[in-house]
């Protein structure tokens, strides 16, 4: 049997996603949106840095849920281009000593270009066999940052201290309070972005490949050329977060960004929904708060309580916060008509 | 020199710190930081409870057993220590933010033994920079030894690179024209280790002929065995980590090459590293240590093991006795209970730091006989010293003086 019948009849890897489902109404954004604008001014400073780690991660889940859930490619190598995006800021900014906010675009930037070349390869690769070349490149990636030549520029195992930058024009806040809001700023820009991408031609042409490739290339979709796009936006988007990762932290080493980052990553994307994007901060808030409540119910068994809980969630609820959502909308729903 | 304008102002804030410093005298004896109160001490820790090191959680649970021992005979000058300990999974952004966590939601007094080379260079700057003692640090890097830079931060155990000093003076006495065959850990840990050697030997660092290094992800180091014996060496150094010092052991044995073989004190348990190898392969193996072995039986009848095992009966019933890290756990412990003792009434961030650095003598019930803790002002090494010790038989036998690695001399 042909590969290519396989690929016909087997049915897609990801759950098809209308594309007007992928994100919230404008009532619900409009919410959000404030909370996470007033909510650092009742808190204390380390819930702030929380918060910003949670958008951070958040941005790392959205950029994976592109390449998942809109092109229906797998990674388990998100941890790689975080790991490019986070040692490029701190290098610009420990080395050439340029404005962390600049150093942001470029990690981008590198990361964009880093995707692209590596999606190229990985075009005849498809579902568990694209996860695996991407895991390999998870696993590569600390060591590689470790390695002599580097060391000079990535302070090998020792890694970078980053300075963490005040808030400018000599604004009265804290730190973390402005990082937080930067990070805002670039996360709700990305989330445009993001949004605007899936639902232009660009888009389309994902989902269609996504769908079923042989009808997408047959409606004239260059396939190949749109799912290494894919992979080259979903690792900018995670450099970014890297890069802003790098400057939260204040700390980069390539024990950061091991394998465990990427499947974290991957699980934020499963819990929050694939295929949704506001899913990504619940995702995000999984990954980041869920360890922390099984470290307080056991310590010695914080991973299997983990574990439990992670179960009970895909079990429960196998599509994540998009399900719940999709329930508490139908409910609301009921109320109004009532 | 000092200019008359600055003259003024100097010695007004001097009078003024002076009369500070007597009022509080005159009205309280007790001076607080946050996280020390009339009935508690809180103390921090960041432990990789789970993750790659999750072995050494053992640590953090000996700890929290030993602090339940003190609060159980009545505290430290009549408060409790509430030991507050979170998993950072070894990932040094975890790190931060439970560093974050426990300075400024939990409000701890100070941050306890925090494990990881690369977790403790993540909070280093972020504690100093809030004044928050980063005591006794779990790890062997020689940079925790920097109060200039980082008056917040002190290490605990020698640093890799005393004890590489210490086998770099052994060699040069004793085996002046060997040849050296170095295997070392691609890491902080083996990096660390190697310059200490190569600065130990000086100017006879040439007698190191062959250096090969492996990856933790290695499954066997078999190959780089076999390219160290063809390089013609007569000293092996095995600069690893138990499971890598097994199987170097073995291996040894199995090629029938028979050089003078160190291994570092990572690796010198008897129960994790010499067992699993065989007793057989490791007759004459060199090594040094500071603490005792919880394996060797030679310590049975010793006043401070016998104090540990009861320690470990009562409040520890699954810790066991032949981990290293359970013996770690309990001298680092104790010794945190010593600075905060003698710190008694004035439980501020600042005399908790000077009082760590004024240790004198200091000797922890599991440390070698003769291996003192000291500390000063601008000493922030508080073991510095090792003893040489040779395998015979199932133990190890110490022999030769307490040997100090201080990077001084």
């Amino acid at each position: 049997m042909s590969a290519v019948q396989e690929t016909v009849t087997d049915a897609p890897a990801v759950e098809a996603v209308p594309k007007r489902a992928m994100t919230l109404g404008t009532g619900t954004s409009l919410v959000m949106l404030a909370l996470l604008i007033a909510a650092p001014l009742f808190v204390k400073n380390f819930i702030i840095f929380q918060m910003t780690m949670l958008l951070i991660y958040g941005l790392a889940v959205l950029a994976l849920n592109i390449l998942t859930g809109g092109s229906g490619q797998f990674s388990l190598g998100q941890s790689a281009f975080y790991a490019v995006g986070a040692y490029t800021s701190a290098i610009l900014m420990e080395h050439v000593g340029m404005n962390y906010a600049l150093t942001l675009p470029i990690a981008g930037l590198v990361c964009f270009v880093f995707g692209f070349l590596f999606g190229q390869p990985a075009l005849r690769l498809s579902g568990v066999y694209l996860a695996l070349a991407t895991f390999a490149l998870a696993t590569a990636m600390p060591q590689l940052l470790k390695l002599g030549y580097f060391e000079h520029w990535t302070g090998g195992v020792q890694g970078l201290v980053v300075t963490k930058p005040d808030a400018p024009f000599g604004l009265p806040i804290s730190q973390d309070m402005w990082l937080y809001y930067f990070t805002l700023v670039i996360t709700i820009a990305i989330y445009i972005f993001s949004v605007n991408l899936l639902k232009s031609r660009s888009g389309r042409a994902f989902m269609a490949i996504r769908d079923n490739e042989i009808a997408a290339s047959a409606m004239g979709i260059n396939v190949a050329l749109y799912k290494t796009l894919a992979f080259g936006v979903s690792a900018g988007i995670t450099g970014v977060a890297g890069g802003l990762g790098a400057i939260a932290v204040q700390f980069v080493a390539p024990d950061g960004y091991t394998i465990t980052l990427a499947i974290s990553l991957f699980l934020g994307m499963v819990v929050g929904g694939v295929g949704w994007l506001p899913g990504s901060i619940v995702g995000s808030a999984f990954i980041i708060f869920v360890p922390n409540i099984a470290e307080g119910i056991s310590k010695g068994l914080s991973g299997a309580v983990f574990g439990v809980i992670l179960f009970l969630v895909i079990y429960l609820v196998p599509h994540g916060a998009r399900q719940v959502a999709l329930v508490a909308q139908h409910l609301v729903g009921k109320l109004k008509q009532r | 020199m000092l200019s008359r304008p600055n003259f003024l102002p100097a010695a007004f804030a001097a009078a003024v710190i002076a009369l500070a410093a007597t009022s509080q005298s005159a009205f309280a004896q007790k001076k607080y930081d946050t996280g020390a109160t009339d009935t508690e001490i809180k103390i921090g820790n960041i432990m990789p409870y789970s993750g790659p090191a999750s072995a050494y959680g053992v640590i953090g649970k000996t700890e929290e057993a030993y602090f339940n021992k003190i609060n159980a005979e009545g505290g430290i000058n009549g408060r409790k220590i509430n030991f507050i300990s979170y998993d950072d999974g070894y990932s040094p952004p975890k790190a931060v933010e439970q560093a974050r966590k426990l300075v400024e939601s939990d409000e701890v007094l100070v941050v306890f033994n925090p494990l990881g080379t690369p977790s403790n260079s993540a909070i280093q700057k972020y504690l100093n920079a809030k004044k928050v003692p980063q005591l006794f640090v779990a790890t062997g890097a020689t940079k925790w030894n920097d109060p200039k830079d980082f008056p917040w931060t002190m290490g605990w155990q020698p640093s890799y690179q005393s004890e590489a000093r210490i086998y770099a003076k052994y060699l040069m006495k004793e085996k002046p024209d060997g040849k050296i065959a170095v295997l070392y850990q691609n890491d902080d840990f083996g990096k660390d280790y190697l310059k200490g050697l190569k600065d130990g030997l000086g100017g006879k660092a040439s007698m190191i002929i062959a250096e090969e290094s492996y990856e933790t992800t290695e499954p066997t180091i078999d190959n780089h065995i076999v390219k160290l014996k063809a390089s013609g060496a007569d000293i092996f150094i095995s600069i690893t980590t138990p499971k890598f010092a097994a199987q170097a052991i073995k291996k040894l044995a199995e090629i029938e090459w028979k050089p003078l073989h160190i291994v570092s004190n990572v690796s010198a348990s008897v129960g994790s590293v010499i067992k699993p190898a065989g007793f057989e392969n490791a007759q004459g193996i060199l090594s040094a240590a500071y603490a005792k072995d919880g394996a060797d039986p030679q310590w049975d009848t010793d006043p401070g093991m016998k104090k540990f095992l009861a320690f470990l009966e009562k409040y520890e019933p699954d810790g066991n006795k032949l981990d290293g890290s359970v013996v770690y756990g309990y001298g680092v412990a104790q010794t945190l209970v010593k600075v905060l003792q003698m710190c008694g009434d004035n439980l501020t961030r600042e005399n908790v730091m000077k009082q760590a650095a004024s240790l004198k003598d200091f000797a922890p019930d599991t440390l070698l006989p003769g291996v003192k803790i000291d500390t000063a002002p601008a000493d922030f090494a508080p073991i510095k010293q090792l003893q040489m010790m040779r395998f015979k038989g199932e133990k190890w036998d110490l022999f030769g003086d307490i040997i100090s690695g201080d990077l001084s001399n």
